[in-house]
Order: C-alpha cells, then structure tokens, then sequence
C-alpha cells in the first residue's frame, strides 16, 4: 500500500475538482425546470447530491480493521435536528441544504473570518482516514472519513494566547429542521461541543467533509462536521456553522442534559462505565453480539493519552 | 362476533406476526438472501442496521404494548358491554409474557453473551435494569398459574387477587422504558398515562362498587318514622 504524505501532493491536487466542477456545471445547466418550487423560493440554497471526492491522499493514522459498510453508517444515526430515533436522520435529512455554508472561525483569534464551503476543502490536502467510531450508547462502526486535520484550519485564525478551548456549534434551522424542539427532542438546541485547546490541535482530530470517497451525506453530518476519534461520538459535532476559540470551557449539549452520564472529556474508556451501562464492550455493528473489547481511548492511547497525563479519567469522565 | 372461534385464531395470529417479523429479519441476516427477491422485499423491506436494537426494540414494545392491551380488557368489557373480550385476555397476557422472555433473551443472550457475573452486577447496579428485571419475575407467576387448573386450585378470589400482579408489572415496565431513554420521553409517558390512567379506572371502580355494597348493607332495615 502506498502511502502519499500530504507533502507529495502537488497543488493541482488541492482543490477537489470534481466538486467545483459539479457546481459549476449545475449553475452553469440547471434549468429552472428542474428546480422545485420549495428550492426556488428558498433563501437558503440548495440540498447538494454526493459527489466524488478526489485525489484524497491516504493516511498512517488509519486503521486495518474492516470498515462498515455504508448502508449502517448511513442508517442508523444519531441527529436529534432530523428526530431522535435513529432511521430517522437517513429519511427526514435528505432534502437538507448545504449550499451555501458558511463556517465562522471567531472568538480569541488574530484572525477571526468565515469560510465558504469551498475554501474549507481547498485549505488543505484531503486526506482518507479509517478511523473507529464508538458510540456512547454501546455500538461501534469503522468509516473511511475524509477531511484534513482541524489543526489546519485553527492555525490559519492564529489562536491567541487567552484562547484555552474551542467550542463547535451545528446548524440549527427550524424550518428545515421541524423536529430539532428542545421539548420533544429533550436536548437543547443548537447542538453545541468542545474540546480544549490541545485536543482541537491534535493531528487525529478530524475537519471532515466526506465518507466513503463521497460528500458527507445529510444524516451523517453535511457538509463539515467534527470527528474526534478517540471520544464517543456525540463529541463529533456535525452540520458545523460555527468554531469559537475561548478561554473557558465552553457548554455542551449532552452534558447539560446530564451531567452525570455525559461529562465534557467523554473519552471513550473501558473502565469507566456510563451510569446505566458498562461501557467494556461493544457491538461492532453490524454484528448481533456486543462482544467486541473496548479500547482505552478506543485504541488511540498510543497518540493522546499524553493530553491526560496525570488526569484523573474518573472525574473527567 | 366475539364468541366466535375464528376471532380467537385471528387474535392469536395478529399477536403472533411481530415474531413472524423478527424471525424473518434473523434469517434475512443469518442466511444473507438476495434481499431484493419479491418474498424477502415483503418480509424484510429494510434490514436493520443494528440487529441488537431491532430485537431489544420490537420484543421490548410489544410486551408493553401486550400489558396494556389486557389491562384494557375489562375497562372496555364494562364500558363498551362486551363480556365476550375476557376470551382473548389470557392469551394477549401470554404473548406479553412470551414477548418479555424473548426480550430478557435478547439482553441475556446478544447483549450479555451470558455473562452470568456481568448480568448480576446489571441487575443490582442498574436501576432500569433492575425495573425491567423486575417487571419480568413479577410475570412468572401469572403465566405458570393461567391454567384452568391453576384458577381452580387457588380459587377464584385469590387467583384474582394474585394476578392484580399485573399492575405492578405494568409500573415496573413503565419505569423501565422511562429510564432507560436518552431525553425524548414522549413515548414513555405516553405509556405512563394509559397505565395511570388504566389504575386510575380500577381504583375508582373499586371505591364505587364497595360504596354501593355499603348502601346496600344499609339499606335491608328500613328507616323508622
């Protein structure tokens, strides 16, 4: 297997063609005959379609094990914004616009700015990383992302020295999210998350645009989301519109729905069990069984446990 | 209509089609048909993703669902006049309590691989287990005693008196369900509100009857003028 470094990609390689090409060509021939009336009258743009992402270099922080297949990753999601069980996000997301997007880089920086979606996927080489990806609920599931590390766009805003974490805050729009009600849903919206600083700048920490050598579909996060590997998925913000650098920890939506089952760290930790299950084990889906071994820091030990050192993982949890 | 024997097969057999649904999608899964054949896109139009929830799901609903339904029997019995449902009450408590064996299963048997140790620190740590573990036991006696012979040997009042069990259960589900959701508890307390309001029914009826029967104790002995 070959192994392209970042560093071996020439710059014809860095902007995704395919997917400024796609969009071109869609402005450039999309009769209004093919626009629905909703789409029309919308302000807010468009839903996009998957489209290819390439040349999207590999990565050594992948992972051998077999990936899931894209039929569970894709259908069995958790997305409060598009109802809470779990089929849902895959039926009620579909028509979700993501063109344009806009993510607003804010807050203790030298150079705070918004960035379309286009300069997100020019502003580094795209990279495949297999990672695993374990849910606090108990499942587990192994999803060829795309994206870069989010250090790559952290340091183009230059965090300034009182900056301490990063707080990530998702979409939230009503009319394209009806079920997204803090009543119904019983969590708050927007969907918000953080990571302290050190975490946000670690290399395995993921700015991801796509899955599957695809655009990220709706329910998975479109169009750029979070993947922090080595925590439960709800750390993973998706539909990301907003990434504020501040100096103390920020609030996040779990963990103010319960504090006692979802603290702010939320690694993903064999020994430490979530109040009403053990979390030693998981069921890599789609297996029946929920046999499979959970790892300390779901097998990245050997890359973060340092940002922990002398941390105690029990009152941290 | 509900005398007859067709209605009981009919009951019977509605009862029995989400084990005909969960059957089908563990074969769909054991044996890895060609899903897009006409029979398999009938039985299995979607495989599930995680077949663990898909069963914890579907038996863990259908025992609720099942409890509610015969709690519902003599209510609608005396409010709608229609003596005849009590034929279909024990076999809709039977399936509830075959709907929570297949359910505790699941859990022993996918969840747990039957870890024996692990399962007991489940049960005595974790609250919705333990309520869920507890609503299961409090079923066991009423299927064992559901018997002709069971009704006999106990007699009619005290068999009564022991299947009131079946509220505790009820509550005992209830609670499970409640505590085991992340944050949307619409359904929960959806299912809280029928149980509640299925007690509710029953404590009344019960003050009112024995109202009466005081009344009526009173009554015989006619008021000197």
């Amino acid at each position: 297997m070959l192994i392209r470094k970042p560093g071996d990609l020439g710059p014809e390689d860095i902007t995704p063609r395919t997917v400024y090409l796609n969009r071109r060509k869609f402005l450039a021939s999309a009769p209004a005959a093919f626009l629905t009336a909703r789409e029309l009258l919308s302000p807010r743009g468009r839903a996009v379609a998957a489209s290819k992402l390439s040349p999207v270099a590999k990565s050594p922080f992948s992972t051998t094990e077999p990936i899931t297949g894209p039929d569970v990753v894709t259908h069995y999601n958790n997305f409060y914004e598009f109802g809470t069980s779990k089929d849902e996000p895959a039926r009620n997301a579909q028509n979700f616009r993501t063109s344009p997007w806009t993510v607003s880089v804010e807050g203790d920086v030298a150079k705070p700015r918004k960035f379309s979606l286009d300069e997100i996927l020019k502003l580094a080489p795209l990279e495949e990383r297999i990672y695993r990806h374990r849910c606090v609920e108990g499942w587990s599931i192994v999803v060829p992302w795309i994206g870069y590390s989010l250090s790559a766009l952290l340091n183009l805003v230059q965090p300034t020295a009182k900056a301490k974490y990063v707080a990530f805050e998702s979409d939230w729009d009503l009319r394209q999210m009806p079920l997204a009600r803090p009543d119904t849903a019983g969590i708050g919206f927007p969907y918000v998350e953080g990571l302290r600083l050190d975490e946000a700048m670690h290399p395995l920490a993921l700015l991801c645009v796509g899955m599957y050598g695809e655009t990220l579909p709706p329910q998975d996060g479109a169009p750029v989301r979070l993947v922090v590997p080595w925590k439960y998925g709800f750390k993973s913000a998706k539909s990301l519109v907003k990434i504020k650098l501040v100096s103390s920890q920020p609030p996040t939506t779990w963990n103010m729905a319960s504090a006692r089952e979802y603290g702010f760290y939320s690694n993903v930790n064999p020994e430490v069990d979530h109040p009403r299950w053990s979390q030693a084990k998981e069921q890599r889906l789609p297996s029946f069984f929920k046999n499979h071994p959970t790892q300390m820091f779901n097998g990245y030990a050997n890359q973060v446990a340092g940002l922990y050192s002398g941390m105690d993982l029990r009152k941290y949890y | 209509m509900f005398k007859s024997r067709w209605t009981k097969i009919v009951v019977f057999l509605l009862c029995l089609a989400p084990f005909g649904h969960l059957v089908a999608v563990a074969l769909a899964y054991v044996l890895q048909p060609d899903l897009t054949g006409v029979v398999w896109r009938v039985l299995v139009p979607s495989l599930p993703p995680n077949p663990l929830d898909f069963f914890t799901h579907l038996t863990g609903n259908w025992t609720l669902r099942l409890i509610v339904i015969t709690l519902t029997i003599t209510p609608l019995r005396k409010l709608l006049g229609i003596p005849d449902l009590i034929r279909f009450r024990r076999m809709i408590g039977l399936f509830a309590f075959f709907y929570g064996c297949l359910h505790l299963l699941t859990y022993l048997w996918f969840d747990k691989l039957f870890d024996f140790h692990e399962i007991w620190k489940d049960v005595a740590k974790r609250p919705f287990i333990t309520a869920g573990f507890t609503a299961f036991v409090l079923m066991l006696p009423l299927a064992l005693t559901s018997t002709k012979g069971w009704i006999r040997r106990l007699g009619g009042k005290r068999w009564q008196r022991l299947h009131r069990l079946i509220y505790a259960t009820a509550v005992a589900g209830v609670i499970h369900y409640y505590w085991l959701v992340k944050s949307d508890i619409r359904l929960p307390v959806l299912y809280a509100a029928l149980v509640a309001a299925l007690l509710l029914y029953r404590a009344v009826s019960s003050i009112l009857r024995r109202a009466r029967r005081n009344v009526t104790m009173a009554k015989p002995a006619p008021a000197e003028t």
